[in-house]
């Protein structure tokens, strides 16, 4: 009697959580947390409810039920899921994760359900839509947009003598801006010490001491892949050919280890080492120790949260002055919805993906993630009700002619992890820039040739 | 039913949970890891058998010899200085001074704290501007280097925080140690051996079998080596590749590029490896290793 009761609990206890009768339940990912995961929530309260009401009014209506779940490692996490046939019915991933994912099988074609659904692509910014299109087949549609651009501190600006209110247009106009925002400590022979501008060469390096800098290539170190785009570089020559040794990218790290032989690498190493995350009042922009940064659309929010009142502006990372066609040129990535393969309620989910979708809803979800719309067509009160006073500006540059993203390649991983190095090895003055990026260049060929290999071999076009 | 035969069903009965376990947790896994080792597998498709394809391609590529470099400098350097370090300490605890029990307790409590928090703190420690480390040896007139940023401390600094947490080798050194017979000391001293000459021919022939064990069970942890260097220095190993060490590697090519069948081939060359070094280990051992009869 006693074992048979252990027994029932047991199985109480490891039975799936019972769900109200005739509603039908989706599961929903989510990698956001914080604020952005709280404007989600909101989203998904009304669509449940929306759905009750709809139940409330047709007898035979099944309503469908979302439950957002927040999961770290989201991107591994949906791999084993999936691969363990028991997905979720929507996953909330970034868009440069979609073509590896496509590659693997890992994903429903967005296609037909979008046409049932009456998504249109002609409703999106192009760019943005683009995102989720991969191998011809729509894997999925964009929901929170972003784009990056310079920001300045305009306290330090005016320190140095700057107008606060005029960014540098050009990369030789940055660099000429960064010499005057760059401080040091100097210590004299009398022993005192006075605080010097520009980058000093001719004070020993143990009389200086690094206060404040300019510009930093490697802060943030989240984009230390992309400065070629910023000098006419591509990373793909072609769809089967990498070029990350070509002429834009040899520039644009001859210009990023430029930085490392003003400054010294041991001391922009211990420089950066006092810095906290780019949310923090710690962070390198935000305690004011470097005056120029590129950062995301999401920085206003980081500082209304951390820094209230920090004066700043923002305006398009500048061009190299003989490549004037460069201008705006942005990298844009987006939050994406998927619905992952052997998803059990694909339909439900496509449901709950049109619902998000509604231009009203959208720019919900974007005002409370403080972030602009992937749509075409933006209202009024958006712009109005919107925190960010630069925000007409990110979406301008998400949808300039020269707004770029990841390469859509099943090898994105491991090719950044390449950069990653061999940017590593140039900041560190280990390597030139152009033995780096060549032995770059011949490592991913080859795995651009080993993927090309696997992919004929499943009967893959 | 014999009685023999009675006894033995239901001796398996017995064993069967374990028998269970080992088969689906353990057996089948290594089994499947090795057919998966000679395939092009990406864990949502079906496998596609292509022999030692995958082996070929490790034995040509830069960044498998790069890791494997890495873990046996790593395991070289924890498995010697940890085993040194924890050994000392032994020996100082085992020595009848006041609160005894109180130094034994602060020695071992490193060991206690999980590898994510003591990596979060050692991450602090070894901060190249602020850092404790850095800032005592600022006092003592010295420039310390940026650590974990600085590719050439960066694999020395992981080994450091290693011999920290070095607690569990030094209680089992503790426990070697009181395991002695005191005869053995009593009889050297009226030999009239000093402290180095009872500890080189009467300690440490008698912990040969304890030594032996820490040695082979932190060669097999150190070749494992992943969460501080995960923690610390990030997936990709930085700097530069310093501290890209084997199983990092793996977690690399299996996880962040779903090549499992590479990375599980990499998965069983470990398995080799570690298990060979064992066998060198055992097959060495005899040589030094000293069991009382």
């Amino acid at each position: 009697m006693r074992i048979a009761l252990v027994f029932s609990c047991l199985l109480w206890a490891c039975a799936p959580k019972s769900h109200e009768a005739g509603v039908r339940h989706i599961t929903y990912w989510e990698k956001w947390t914080g604020f952005e995961g709280a404007s989600m929530d909101r989203l998904v309260a009304r669509f449940n409810q929306r759905e009750r009401e709809r139940a409330g009014r047709e007898a035979n209506y099944r309503p469908i039920e979302v439950e957002k779940v927040a999961v770290s490692s989201l991107e591994q996490k949906l791999l084993i899921a999936t691969a363990g046939g028991n997905p979720p019915d929507v996953a909330g991933n970034y868009s440069f994760f979609v073509p590896a994912y496509a590659d693997k099988g890992a994903l429903t074609d967005l296609g037909p359900l979008l046409a049932a659904a009456h998504i249109e692509r002609e409703n999106y910014i192009p760019h943005y839509f683009e995102l989720g299109v991969y191998r011809g087949k729509v894997w999925a549609l964009p929901v929170v947009p972003a784009s990056v651009a310079l920001h300045w501190n305009k306290q330090l600006f005016e320190d140095a003598g700057l107008d606060s209110n005029v960014a540098p247009r050009t990369i030789e106009e940055l660099d000429a801006f960064a010499e005057k925002l760059t401080l040091w400590q100097v210590r004299l022979d009398s022993g005192d010490t006075v605080v010097e501008r520009g980058y000093l060469p001719n004070v020993p390096d143990d009389r200086k001491r690094l206060i404040q800098v300019g510009f930093l290539p490697n802060e943030p170190r989240w984009w230390s892949y992309a400065w070629g785009y910023y000098f006419g570089g591509k990373l793909f020559a072609d769809a089967a050919h990498v070029s990350p040794n070509d002429a834009g990218n040899l520039r644009a790290y001859d210009w990023v280890r430029s930085y490392s032989e003003r400054l010294g690498v041991e001391r922009i190493k211990r420089f950066r080492s006092g810095f906290g995350s780019s949310s923090s009042p710690q962070s390198s922009f935000l305690s004011g120790k470097v005056a120029m940064e590129l950062q995301g659309v999401w920085l206003h929010n980081f500082i209304e949260q951390s820094a209230p009142g920090f004066r700043y502006g923002a305006a398009p990372f500048p061009y190299p002055a003989d490549r004037p066609e460069l201008a705006n040129t942005s990298e844009a990535e987006a939050d994406v919805l998927v619905i992952p393969k052997d998803s059990k309620h694909a339909h439900e989910a496509m449901e709950f993906i049109a619902f998000v979708s509604s231009p009203d809803n959208l720019e919900d979800l974007c005002l409370g993630q403080d972030k602009f719309t992937p749509l075409r067509t933006v209202s009024e009160r958006f712009w109005r009700e919107h925190p960010n006073p630069n925000i007409a500006l990110f979406r301008e540059l998400g949808s300039s002619p020269n707004a770029f993203a990841i390469p859509k390649t099943g090898i994105w991983n491991e090719y950044n992890r390449e950069l990653t190095n061999a940017v590593d090895l140039i900041q560190n003055l280990s390597e030139p820039p152009m033995r780096a990026l060549g032995d770059v260049a011949e490592r991913m060929q080859a795995a651009v040739d080993r993927d090309r290999k696997t992919l004929l071999r499943r009967g893959e076009p | 039913m014999t009685g023999a035969s009675a006894r033995r069903v239901r001796g398996l009965l017995f064993c069967a949970p374990w028998l269970l376990g080992l088969s689906v947790f353990l057996l089948y896994p290594l089994a499947a890891a090795l057919y998966y080792s000679l395939c092009d597998y990406s864990v949502l498709l079906p496998p596609v058998f292509i022999g030692a394809g995958n082996y070929r391609e490790l034995f040509h590529d830069p960044l498998f010899w790069k890791s494997l470099y890495n873990t046996a400098y790593y395991a070289l350097g924890s498995v010697s200085f940890g085993v040194l370090v924890s050994l000392m300490l032994a020996l100082l605890l085992n020595a009848r001074v006041a609160g005894l029990a109180l130094y034994r307790t602060l020695f071992f409590l490193p060991s206690l704290m999980p590898v994510v928090a003591g990596s979060l703190l050692w991450m602090w420690m070894y901060n190249g501007e602020s850092g404790i480390i850095n800032t005592a040896l600022r006092h003592l007139g010295l420039n310390g280097p940026a650590w974990l940023t600085d590719p050439a401390w960066a694999k020395p600094a992981i080994i450091l925080m290693a011999v920290w947490g070095a607690g569990h080798t030094m209680v089992i050194f503790l426990a070697g140690l009181q395991d002695v017979p005191s005869s053995l000391y009593e009889a050297s001293l009226i030999d009239g051996a000093n402290f180095w000459q009872r500890l080189i021919h009467v300690t440490l022939p008698m912990l040969s079998p304890v030594i032996y064990f820490n040695v082979v069970m932190s060669l097999i942890g150190g070749f494992q080596v992943f969460t501080q260097a995960f923690i610390m220095t990030g997936p990709s190993g930085a700097p530069e590749r310093s501290t890209l060490f084997y199983v990092l590697q793996l977690y690399d090519v299996g996880f962040q590029d779903l090549r499992m069948g590479y990375a599980c081939a990499m998965a069983w060359l470990l398995f080799g490896l570690i298990l060979g070094l064992t066998w060198l280990l055992t097959k060495g051992s005899q040589k030094w290793v000293h069991y009382e009869r």
